[in-house]
């Protein structure tokens, strides 16, 4: 997994778009509940959440599809409430494409152009330079059906670029390709939203997809945000159990807080067997219940006991050997079956464990998520 | 998964006992029974001599095989050609009016809620529940000059013009709009329900992409929703205009009878005149100017439903 340079924290001061206080209901179903964003020019920006967690409704209400049932949301200052769909300057790429099956692709690229003030040579000069930031200029008079699905999304995005929209949404915009194109297609992506410097705003349930993407990434659960922030924010401190196991593997124990001492918290968990020490998190208190959540790759997994704090002992249960990884499942004299991840560096072919193997597990004070409940 | 072994294992079934064979050859024995033999004999009898026997032709005479003095006298004669062209812009009219009331209907059908539209869908069907010809006289009962109908329409009329153009009634009844009118009431369903049924497949998702990308809903429907329902249009105006063409009953009832359309010229042919031969010939020289435009209909429709089928 690639994560993108961050952008200037300077940026985050000017917010480009601003949603405040945003609801939607349908009927008695709320579909989205009081979201406060903002987002920065020329950022990529993902919202990120399981189907039904109000996503591509918000992206609607930003593209003017739905109006916000309470809220408002304004792009580059301008308050779009009231503002119909084809007066903003957002353009959407859909899920579907939704591609005009009746059109050539380089009338689909140029559809959005006739509203503009141009003369028909400039016209036709735009048309070619969006196909050809996409490659796809030896296409420009086939029709839609006649082409791949990856070159359809690609005239997809000319299309919403065409204009220059001051912000691009993208409604799950690699869902509808195979795997190994969506990998290419991702970094095709970045590379045409640094060229142009528009702002995305992208909607995904894939959270590689989001990571690799995004510059902030704003995970959503039933209608509300749970968590704004960087890859790498979100998943090393995640604020909730949710996010935690939302965005990447995870395994959680109950504990208690028991004493603290500097920035370290001393937790008794009772499932992994002992009390461990952890890095403190805002909002833990002593004799508060808090949850231990563990990356399966800031485990330590080991044959011989290591020295330092956090030591127990396990046996593999089950393993899965991914080739320059494995996956182990130890479970714990508690009972406690922990996610494990090794990487395989060793001699070819010779496994750390093996199943049924006795080993030790370990992780450093700072490795530990701890999250109030 | 279940239920598409189930149809696999049917369709051997079938398969094997020959039913597949049958259930395919079903329509056409009864096209070639229904359809192509009367075809042949009209065909025929087109071409024999009329006799004062009965029935009144035969194959002898003069021209013993090929008698060819029907088509002769589809020339001669410009009765028929009269009536072709008033089948054809009554016909044609018919169409567009069908077309520029029924289009409307049919896309708002596509556009109001699923209950809605079983409700208005049903509306659509709901005259085919009572006789035809009880529905033209009804028609025959409002376009007369005491009506009440006609009395609002020649009050609204007298209303607008000035004092020197004002009428007593309006002539509505045996005229060729009287035609039109109930033409199109008749065979507006015929337009609706083809349309309908092409805008319903369109995908929504495409009109929100042209207004995403600066379109006004007009525009939207310009660009986007009209062109893609040119199969619709096609299959609905055929749908209305071969039949209103070869229409009997409604320019008998209503129309003029000094311009008879072709219906009515086959019709008085084989009853009043007896000219079996003659009449037969109009009826193939009008089926053969109404295959031409299926053959045109069936041509176009297949080549949008293969673009329709590349797409998936």
């Amino acid at each position: 997994m690639q994560m993108r340079a961050p952008s200037s924290d300077a940026a985050l001061t000017d917010p480009f778009i601003r949603i405040e206080n945003v609801s939607k209901s349908f009927g008695t179903f709320q579909a989205v509940r009081n979201v406060s964003l903002t987002v920065t020019k020329g950022e990529i920006f993902s919202l990120l959440g399981g189907s039904g967690c109000g996503k591509t409704t918000l992206l609607r209400m930003l593209a003017g599809f739905e109006a916000p049932t309470e809220g408002r949301i304004f792009i580059d200052g301008q308050d779009m409430a009231g503002v119909p769909p084809y007066l903003r300057p957002v353009h959407m790429m859909f899920q579907s494409y939704a591609l005009f099956p009746h059109m050539t692709v380089e009338k689909n690229v140029g559809y959005g152009l006739k509203h503009e003030d141009m003369t028909p040579a400039q016209r036709i000069d735009r048309v070619a330079e969006m196909l050809d930031l996409v490659q796809l200029s030896q296409f420009a008079t086939r029709k839609p059906h006649q082409i791949s699905g990856g070159q359809r999304q690609r005239v997809a995005l000319a299309r919403a670029l065409a204009r220059a929209p001051k912000l691009l949404l993208l409604d799950e915009p690699l869902a509808a390709l195979d795997k190994k194109l969506r990998e290419a297609t991702q970094f095709e992506l970045m590379n045409i939203q640094e060229k142009t410097g528009v702002t995305f705003i992208v909607v995904t349930h894939d959270q590689d997809e989001a990571m690799t993407l995004s510059d902030r990434i704003a995970v959503m659960d039933k209608g509300e945000v749970r968590q704004v922030g960087r890859a790498a924010d979100i998943y090393e401190n995640p604020n909730s159990r949710f996010v935690a196991g939302f965005i990447g593997s995870i395994t959680t124990f109950d504990g208690t807080v028991s004493g603290i001492s500097g920035d370290t918290a001393q937790v008794h968990v009772p499932e992994w067997g002992d009390t461990v020490t952890a890095r403190m998190t805002e909002g833990i208190g002593p004799g508060k219940p808090v949850s231990l959540a563990l990356r399966p790759e800031k485990i330590i997994l080991s044959r011989d006991r290591p020295e330092g704090p956090n030591v127990q002992h396990g046996v593999v249960r089950d393993l899965g050997y991914f080739g320059k990884d494995s996956l182990y499942r130890v479970t714990l004299p508690s009972g406690k079956l922990v996610l494990v991840h090794a990487v395989n560096a060793r001699r070819r072919g010779e496994r750390l464990a093996d199943w049924d193997d006795a080993v030790w597990l370990s992780f450093e004070p700072e490795a530990a998520i701890l999250l109030a409940q | 998964m279940a239920g598409g072994q189930e149809n696999g294992r049917l369709a051997r079934w079938f398969h094997r006992r020959g039913w597949s064979d049958i259930i395919i050859a079903a329509p056409y024995v009864w096209l070639i029974l229904f359809f192509l033999i009367p075809f042949l004999i009209v065909l025929a009898m087109s071409f024999a001599t009329r006799t004062p026997t009965a029935p009144p032709f035969s194959f002898g005479g003069e021209n013993p095989i090929m008698n060819l003095r029907g088509y002769q006298r589809l020339f001669e004669d410009d009765i028929y050609f009269r009536a072709f062209l008033t089948s054809v812009s009554n016909a044609g009219f018919s169409t567009l009016l069908c077309l520029l009331i029924g289009y409307p209907m049919a896309l708002c059908l596509t556009r109001v809620s699923t209950s809605w539209r079983n409700i208005l869908l049903m509306l659509v069907i709901l005259p085919f529940w009572t006789s035809f010809l009880l529905r033209v006289y009804a028609w025959m009962g409002l376009m007369g000059t005491n009506s009440w109908f006609n009395k609002l329409l020649t009050g609204a009329w007298n209303g607008i013009v000035p004092d020197d153009m004002a009428l007593r009634s309006i002539q509505m009844m045996n005229t060729n709009f009287a035609v039109i009118l109930v033409t199109v009431y008749t065979y507006l369903p015929f337009m609706i329900l083809p349309l309908y049924a092409n805008l319903e497949k369109l995908d929504r998702t495409l009109d929100e992409a042209a207004m995403d990308l600066g379109s006004r809903p007009f525009r939207v429907f310009v660009d986007v929703t009209l062109p893609q329902s040119i199969p619709g249009i096609i299959a609905g105006g055929l749908l209305v205009f071969i039949p209103a063409a070869g229409e009997l009953v409604i320019p008998s009832l209503v129309g003029n009878s000094a311009q008879p359309m072709i219906g009515r010229v086959i019709s008085d042919e084989f009853a009043s005149a007896r000219d079996w031969p003659m009449a037969s010939s109009v009826a193939v020289a009008l089926l053969i100017l109404l295959v031409i435009p299926m053959m045109a209909y069936t041509y176009f429709s297949g080549k949008a439903e293969q673009r329709l089928e590349d797409r998936k």
